[in-house]
């Protein structure tokens, strides 16, 4: 019998949560704050989905009922991953070593 | 048009990209690299989209035009924002996610063929479960993240705000959703659809408004946490890999910072969530507490008594963001060192707003980040300092968290200032802080009070050097 690929998409879900885990744990505290920044941004990669729901609209009505939804996802998500990463650059930017 | 598989290939790599961005932040020489691979996976997410879609017509221009649209405001906002507007700006940040996890779960609810998720009326059952929690998720990080939003700008008090019943109430609305979810599923009804994402709406604003202001470092990442969860439940219904790695990288580190800045109060998660600390009952105790002699002085005293001390450390704490004393700040510390004083900043785990939140001021007025230390980095340095200069900070210096077992602060970790040989102190009145306790330090031997704003004494400090 084959594996049920929701089976497939669930094991790497469990193993993406442990590698967060270890990943996160090494953050150095002082980073925290670009750290939320930064996920923010990349969770906006819901944009995919965004971008799917809006071009499935046909030639004659762009605009319908479901995409109008997809175009409106595509604003929010936008507006946080130009937002998060750019916020995060210039965050990062002003973390400096002592002068020597 | 690529293949299904080379598409799947692909959003594996931006997700790898996302762990690497990440894996960047654990040291501020190789966290801007970090954000490179974070956005490199981002624009290859998004182009590959594109590509797998091959259909360049109207609905293309549009979708070009309003990712420039919400890019631009983003852009603006990014530029534009004050440092010291961080965590209201991360809390609406978050907000956004999950509205936008909850639109995609509605197009996708109303448009089923575009995702091959079935028809309108007859969704697949796993594909329904899994729409259902992300919007439900979204709604809840949406609707919290506003609360929090209002709150951290001022425009909501941060005071929290409890009814009778309101945990019951909760708990109902909680299992309504389940039922909701479990009637939907069956009926594929989009009228309980509907009623699914207004009633998750409402647990949101219900979770959030009892949780007060100090604890909202603990609020931050907890909807950090559910942003992610969120976006991992639109990512198992679209079945993408790159929404699924990143949901639940972003969910598990938000659930990692809710446990340091719950450790950093001493508080269990749960009683965080069911709010209502530092309410009015605590602080009332506290005003019938007799006068004790307090010792207070000014700009003049507090540049002799660092005149004369070799090492210094700086304590701040949130009423530093609120007076923007950083520049300030490291005005006086250059002061101090052209004098040949040793410098260093101790802080808290949930000083400020949200986590980090000092270490961005300081960054912000060009302290170096080498000279800034955490809680166990430095506590053991208070003894051999001659002088702890606290600003804007208050309950994570009261020596009562270690001894008085009845206090509500008991056991929180705290920064060990009154060791040091002088505590100098600026604060404008002697209020108690955020949990209603009176500071012991106060009254401490080696305690001088500074009564001032703190942007204002640390000014008068340089002049009188």
């Amino acid at each position: 019998m084959e594996i049920d690929p929701f089976v497939f998409r669930l094991s790497i879900f469990i193993l993406s949560i442990f590698v967060g885990y270890y990943v996160v744990w090494s953050v150095t505290p002082s980073l925290h704050t670009p750290l939320m920044s930064v996920t923010n941004a990349i969770s906006s990669v819901i944009i995919v989905g965004a971008i799917i729901a809006a071009l499935a609209g046909n030639e004659e009505n762009v605009f319908n009922e479901a995409s109008i939804f997809g175009f409106l996802a595509i604003i929010l998500a936008a507006v946080n991953i130009f937002g998060g990463f750019l916020v995060t650059q210039r965050m990062l930017a002003m973390y400096k070593k002592k002068k020597k | 048009m690529i293949s299904t598989n080379l598409l799947a290939l692909f959003y594996l790599i931006s997700g790898v990209l996302f762990i690497l961005a990440l894996r960047g932040l654990s040291s501020p020489e190789t966290s801007r690299q970090g954000n490179f691979f974070g956005i490199l996976g981002m624009i290859i997410a998004v182009v590959v989209t594109f590509l797998s879609m091959g259909n360049f017509s109207d609905s293309f221009l549009y979708v070009i035009v309003f990712l420039l649209i919400g890019g631009s405001v983003g852009a603006f906002i990014a530029f534009k924002i004050p440092m010291t507007a961080m965590p209201e700006l991360v809390a609406g940040f978050h907000s956004l996610v999950g509205l936008a996890a909850v639109f995609v779960a509605i197009s996708a609810f109303l448009n089923p063929e575009a995702f091959n998720l079935g028809i309108l009326g007859n969704i697949k059952l796993a594909s329904l479960i899994e729409m259902s929690i992300g919007a439900a998720v979204g709604a809840i990080t949406f609707s919290g993240s506003i609360i929090a939003f209002l709150k951290l700008r001022g425009i909501m008090s941060g005071a929290p705000i409890t009814f009778p019943g309101q945990h019951v109430l909760n708990l109902i609305i909680l299992i309504s959703i389940i039922v909701l979810t479990y009637f939907l599923c069956t009926t594929q009804s989009s009228g309980l659809f509907w009623t699914l994402i207004a009633v998750s709406f409402l647990v949101g604003i219900l979770l959030i408004i009892p949780i007060g202001g100090a604890d909202m470092p603990v609020v931050i990442s907890m909807l950090n946490s559910y942003s992610g969860w969120a976006a991992a439940g639109i990512g198992f219904t679209l079945e993408n890999t790159a929404l699924i790695i990143t949901g639940a990288l972003v969910g598990s580190s938000g659930a990692i910072l809710s446990y340091i800045m719950c450790k950093g109060m001493n508080r269990s998660f749960f009683s965080v969530i069911l709010g209502g600390f530092g309410g009015t009952d605590q602080v009332s105790k506290s005003n019938n507490k007799e006068q004790k002699p307090v010792k207070s002085g000014n700009s003049d005293d507090a540049a002799f008594l660092m005149k004369n001390a070799s090492s210094v450390i700086i304590v701040p704490g949130y009423g530093m963001a609120v007076a923007q004393a950083q520049h300030a700040l490291r005005e006086m510390v250059d002061t101090l060192k052209k004098n040949g004083i040793k410098v260093s900043y101790a802080i808290h785990p949930v000083a400020g707003r949200m986590p980090g939140h000092m270490n961005v001021l300081l960054a912000e007025a060009n302290v170096p980040y080498d000279e800034v230390f955490e809680l166990e980095e430095i506590n053991n340095d208070f003894a051999n300092c001659d002088v702890a200069y606290v600003i804007g900070a208050n309950d994570v210096t009261n020596p009562v968290a270690k001894t008085d077992p009845q206090s509500p602060i008991y056991g929180m970790p705290i920064l060990d200032v009154e060791k040091a040989k002088s505590v100098l102190f600026v604060k404008r009145s002697l209020s108690p802080g955020y949990a209603g306790v009176d500071n012991d330090l106060f009254y401490r031997e080696n305690t001088l009070m500074l009564f001032a704003d703190a942007k204002k004494m640390t000014e008068d400090i340089i002049k009188s050097f």
